[in-house]
Parts: C-alpha cells; sequence; structure tokens
C-alpha cells in the first residue's frame, strides 16, 4: 500500500473514486513503481519514442518570429513533429507498455479533440489490444477527421450522450467503463489529473518534453531559458516541459488558460485562473463550478483545452507561486496561429496557439540575450475548418 | 448511536432485514420528491437514501444520471432541496440518509454541510467517491453530529478494504453488489455470496447490499445473506412513469413482501 501523503501535491490530487477502482488503482500504482525504474522497460520505451514517434522532437530557434518581435531569441520545442502530430503519444506508449506487462487486454479511454484518442488508437492497433474510446457527441461532430482517424486505426468510438456531451462526459464514461471492466482493462488516462498514481505517471511520461529541452537549449546557448510558455487545458504538456525545470528559480514557467470570449463573458476554461479547489472525476485540484460544487462546462474555440479542471499538481505550482498560469482569449490564440503560420512556415494547433499568444507578449519584452521557450505540443491541421469558420472562409 | 445504527440493531434484534429505498431529491420535481418520502415511508422502508444531484455523477447508471440531470434542469440546488424536503425529513418515523457526491459536501466545508443535514433531520451520509483514506474530516463531523457514515465496499476490496471500511463505518456497511455502476440488472454476479461471506468473516457490523438489484425475487434471496437491501433505479424508473409516486410505493410494497416484515 502506498502511503495517502504520496497521493498528494499540498493539497491537491488524492484518490476520489468509488471503492471499485481503489484496488485497481494500488495495481496501477505497484505496477508503475516495479517498471519505472525497469532498465528493459525503458529501453523499450526509448527506441519506441527514437523510431516510432521520432523523438527527439527539435529546439527550433524561432528567428524572424523573435526579430520581428524584440529584441530576445525565442525557441520553439517542436512536440507537433511527433507521429499523430502531438505530445499526446509520449504519454499513451508509455501506458501501452505499462499495460501489456499488467496483462490487460482491453484499453478504454476518454478524448475532447480526439487527439489522446488518435495518440491511444495508435498504441492500441501497435500492440494488439482492443480500443474503446469515449467521445462526446458535441466533440464528435466538432472533429469528424478525428473520429474517422480512430476508427481507421481499429478501435471503437462510443459517443457519449450524457451532460454537457464532452471531454467532462467522456471522461465520466470512460471511468464507468472501467468500474465495470476493472478485471482485465486498463484505463488509459490522458492527462496530468484523475486520481493518483495518473498525474505522476502521464507528468513522468511526458517529461521527456522538458528533459530533452532542457539539454538541447544548454547545447545550443551554453544557459537555461528565462521563460517557458506552454498551453494549459489538463496540464500535461505544460507539466511535461515544466517538471525538469521546477528546480532551475530562474527559469520562469507560464502556464496558459483558455480564456474563450473573455474571463467575465462566464464562456471560458481557465480553472486555475477563475475556479476555485475542489474535487473532480478522482481528484482535489481547481475546478469551474458553481455555488453548489456542480461542474460547470468549459468553453474555448480549441477542443482540447476545454476542460473545467485542470491537473493537481498545476494547482499546487500556482498556489506555491513556482509556475505563473494567464489566459489568452480565442480571438488572441487565433491570431497568434496566423502569426506563427505565415513568420515561420509553422501552423500551430489551436491549443498551442495559446501559448504561442502568451509567447509573442513575452518576445515583445526580451532584453538582448534573453531566451524564451515556447511548447508547441501539437500541430494545426486538426483545426483548420475550425480557423477557416472562425475567420468567414468556406472550404 | 445513531438513527441508522438504531434501525439497524433494532430489526436485527427482530430478525429481520432493513428495506432502503433511495430516491433523488428533486425528482421528478421538488415537491414530489418530498411527497415521495412519506410514500415510500408508507410502503414499508425501514431506513431511505436521497440523492443530491450531482453534475458528473460517476457511479450511476443512466436512469439516475437522468434523474439527477432532470432535477438539476428543474432548477433543484441544495437550499431548496433542504428547504422542501427538511420538514418532511423531520417528521418521518424513520430515518433518512443523504447519499452525495464529495464534491458537493467539500464545496459547503464538511463540517458545516453534515451539521446541515443533521438541522435538516436526516441521519447518515453516503459518498459513493470517498473511500475511507479521504475520509478523516467527514468521520470527524459525522462524530460531532451524530451523522452515521457509510462506507462503500465493493466485490474487488481486498480484506484489509473491507476493515477499514468497516472501521470507519458507523450505520452499516454497504456493500456494492458487482463491479460496475447503478442501475437495474438481470443477473447479479454469481460470486455475490462468496462475496458477502467474506465481508462477514472480516466484520460484525451490519451490511446492506445495493446496486443491481431490482426485482423482489433477487431481493428476497440477497436478504437471507445480509441485513438490508437498497434499491435505487428501479424505484426511480417507476416515478418516472404515469403516477409514478403510486407506482414506486407498489413496488417497494411488492420488496417489502419478498424480503419478509
Amino acid at each position: 500500500m502506498t502511503k495517502r501523503s504520496e497521493w498528494y501535491f499540498g493539497e491537491y490530487g488524492g484518490r476520489y473514486v468509488p471503492e471499485t477502482l481503489m484496488p485497481a488503482l494500488e495495481e496501477l500504482d505497484e505496477a508503475y513503481r516495479r517498471y519505472a525504474g525497469d532498465p528493459d522497460f525503458n529501453r523499450e520505451l526509448l527506441a519506441l519514442y527514437q523510431e516510432y514517434s521520432g523523438r527527439p522532437t527539435p529546439l527550433y530557434c524561432a528567428e524572424r518570429f523573435s526579430r520581428e518581435l524584440g529584441k530576445g531569441r525565442v525557441y520553439l520545442k517542436r512536440e507537433d513533429l511527433n507521429h499523430t502530430g502531438a505530445h499526446k503519444i509520449n504519454n499513451t506508449l508509455g501506458q501501452i507498455l505499462l499495460a501489456k506487462r499488467m496483462g490487460k487486454k482491453r484499453i478504454v479511454a476518454e478524448t475532447g479533440a480526439g487527439q489522446h484518442g488518435v495518440a491511444t488508437a495508435t498504441v492500441a492497433a501497435k500492440f494488439g489490444l482492443e480500443c474503446v474510446i469515449y467521445m462526446g457527441e458535441v466533440d464528435m461532430a466538432r472533429q469528424a477527421l478525428n473520429v474517422f482517424r480512430m476508427k481507421l486505426l481499429g478501435a471503437e468510438v462510443r459517443p457519449v450522450t450524457s451532460g454537457s456531451r464532452t471531454l467532462k462526459d467522456a471522461g465520466n464514461e470512460a471511468l464507468r467503463d472501467w468500474v465495470t471492466h476493472v478485471d482485465d482493462t486498463y484505463f488509459l488516462f490522458g492527462s496530468v489529473a484523475g486520481p493518483h498514481p495518473y498525474p505522476v505517471i502521464v507528468r513522468d511520461f511526458q517529461s521527456i518534453i522538458g528533459k530533452e529541452t532542457r539539454e538541447q537549449i544548454l547545447a545550443k546557448t551554453g544557459r537555461l531559458p528565462d521563460y517557458v510558455v506552454a498551453c494549459v487545458g489538463g496540464g500535461s504538456n505544460a507539466m511535461g516541459i515544466f517538471y525538469p525545470f521546477l528546480e532551475d528559480p530562474e527559469v520562469q514557467l507560464i502556464g496558459v488558460e483558455a480564456a474563450g470570449k473573455g474571463l467575465d463573458s462566464g464562456e471560458h476554461a481557465a480553472s486555475l485562473g477563475m475556479g476555485k479547489p475542489g474535487v473532480f472525476q478522482g481528484a482535489k485540484s481547481y475546478l469551474l463550478m458553481d455555488d453548489d460544487g456542480q461542474i460547470k462546462e468549459a468553453y474555448s474555440i480549441s477542443a482540447g483545452l476545454d476542460y473545467p479542471g485542470v491537473g493537481p499538481e498545476h494547482s499546487w505550482l500556482k498556489d506555491s507561486g513556482r509556475a505563473e498560469y494567464q489566459s489568452v482569449t480565442d480571438q488572441e490564440a487565433l491570431d497568434a496561429f496566423k502569426y506563427l503560420s505565415v513568420t515561420e512556415g509553422i501552423i500551430p494547433a489551436l491549443e498551442s496557439a495559446h501559448a504561442i499568444a502568451v509567447g509573442m507578449k513575452i518576445a515583445s519584452r526580451l532584453k538582448e540575450g534573453q531566451i524564451c521557450i515556447i511548447n508547441v505540443s501539437g500541430r494545426g491541421d486538426k483545426d483548420i475548418f475550425t480557423v477557416a469558420k472562425e475567420t468567414g472562409v468556406s472550404l | 448511536m445513531n438513527r441508522v445504527a438504531e434501525c439497524f440493531e433494532l430489526k436485527r434484534r427482530q430478525n429481520q432485514k432493513v428495506l432502503i429505498p433511495y430516491m433523488m431529491g428533486g425528482y421528478p420535481n421538488l415537491p414530489d420528491s418530498a411527497a415521495a418520502l412519506e410514500i415510500l415511508a408508507e410502503a414499508g422502508a425501514d431506513l431511505i437514501e436521497v440523492g443530491i444531484p450531482f453534475s458528473d455523477p460517476l457511479a450511476d447508471g443512466p436512469v439516475i444520471q437522468a434523474a439527477g440531470q432532470q432535477a438539476l434542469t428543474n432548477g433543484c440546488t441544495f437550499s431548496r432541496l433542504m428547504q422542501e424536503l427538511g420538514p418532511v425529513v423531520k417528521a418521518l418515523p424513520i430515518p433518512v440518509m443523504m447519499m452525495a457526491y464529495y464534491n458537493i459536501i467539500f464545496q459547503r466545508g464538511v463540517r458545516r454541510f453534515v451539521e446541515e443535514i443533521k438541522d435538516n433531520g436526516f441521519s447518515g451520509v453516503i459518498v459513493p467517491d470517498l473511500p475511507p483514506e479521504e475520509a478523516d474530516e467527514l468521520r470527524d463531523a459525522g462524530r460531532e453530529f451524530e451523522i452515521g457514515l457509510s462506507f462503500l465496499v465493493a466485490p474487488t476490496s481486498t480484506s484489509q478494504r473491507i476493515r477499514s471500511a468497516s472501521h470507519g463505518s458507523t450505520g452499516f456497511i454497504y456493500a456494492v453488489s458487482l463491479k460496475g455502476v447503478t442501475g437495474a440488472r438481470e443477473h447479479l454476479p454469481p460470486e455475490l455470496p462468496e462475496f458477502l461471506q467474506r465481508i462477514r468473516r472480516q466484520t460484525d457490523k451490519p451490511v446492506a447490499v445495493g446496486f443491481g438489484i431490482a426485482q423482489p425475487w433477487q431481493a428476497q434471496r440477497i436478504a437471507q445473506m445480509a441485513d438490508g437491501i437498497i434499491v435505487g433505479s428501479a424505484v426511480i424508473q417507476r416515478m418516472s412513469e404515469e403516477q409514478g409516486l403510486k407506482s414506486a410505493g407498489m413496488f417497494l410494497r411488492e420488496m417489502r413482501e419478498a424480503i419478509g416484515k
């Protein structure tokens, strides 16, 4: 048995789940502890990262982007160049190896925009495991392309019609499936949220982003960056790039949430900025909810950020002051999306465009020799239709 | 001793089983849910469990999800629920427990929540997403206000976990009959008797079985192995019918007869 204190980051985290799942979480925790330090496991994972996903991803100096804005230099961590087009596969590759070693036959996962669903369906196909993806009906309509990709990969996509029919409801439904099939099923959670040990497991697998970034920037410039910027929905790409810099106080860590139509509009996804601590989907963390504790629907132009909760470690980093959290609106994200496209020839995911928008503000203030790193968590192909619609273009 | 524990104690001495219907607060609407309390009590309930509607009820199946959703759509809030149900709960001859997801409790403040339900006549609380490890604050408040607390045990629970659930439970232990969410099932798992024996080996505290029980014959069989029967979705399903409260009452009478007085 693990100690309860290990389930928490400060006062955030924990295991708030039905009793049926408690032994399964304990089993997962034990398996993860066993394999996290196992050389064979890590060799296999590294080989997959390199030969299957294309790691290490480049740390690219965005010269034109930087020069137009200010005196410093902006580097982009190119997670968009991963197989399947986003950082999500760092986690699904790690967890599928765990599922295999635990002898599980079936994978369930939740997805919002479909990126985690695609990354899960991909690894399930590669390892020959049955795969069921839960996706809100509303999201299925918004992200028809990803639904088709998952089906092509052999996964079953089950529409979720309960609640708000988006990511949070898909998460509930995946948990209900897991409760029902707990013996042979592995719940492959996609973010640094959920009950312990998921926030730790997902962060550890994603921290390959930060490890590479740290080595790359030291190799290129001989120093650490002044800023590291990443977008935050549940917070997995941000946690992955932040984590290896936590002990470097000179590096400012900035997470960017979705302000949607504006923080005053009520239509946003700024759990850290506008929420308060609560308990949702297994963990205590900042949350968007009403006074009674009913969870609110989050909104963002980016389907990957509209989650009413956030990983507990981010809540802790916020309260402790180690990381700072800002938010940008749909419009600012769209502007950043276009700016990166035309200055560097890189079309980012709308999620990542939120980080780029803050990166642009920082870049304009940078002094000579200062460095800002932005995590480009995914590529923007999936968002082309949304962006066209927002800008009045019909395709 | 809190009223929930007293209820089980009394029934045990009379060699009878405790019948516990579950209903959703605010469903089908606020006034009817208050009336439902009286109807279920008259129909032979020994104890009633009232669910607080929650936006994300991850332990519940479709019937209870939909009932909670409708209650929320109707504008049911915790305060309105207490205003409407409180006077009825206080006047009932039987104890009433509350089933609430933890965020509802946490948002109000654990101690304040327990004090408020006590003031409104409730005798206990069940929290489906709160394992014993996370329940220190609720246990303290329960002790202070003499509010019964029932932890859940599941077919996956280890002996050690059954002991810790039993240790923390001050009314009865809630045995989840199956791996899964709430909702009527045609067949209950064949391992159920063995699971209940496993619980008995770890504890002398009363055990009530819930999840999946929908038929009088199922209740009858399980009652032989347990101290109480909890029936939820099957009751709520009937409330959605025309003359719903009446047919829920009739159904509960059948259950009562099946498990004996």
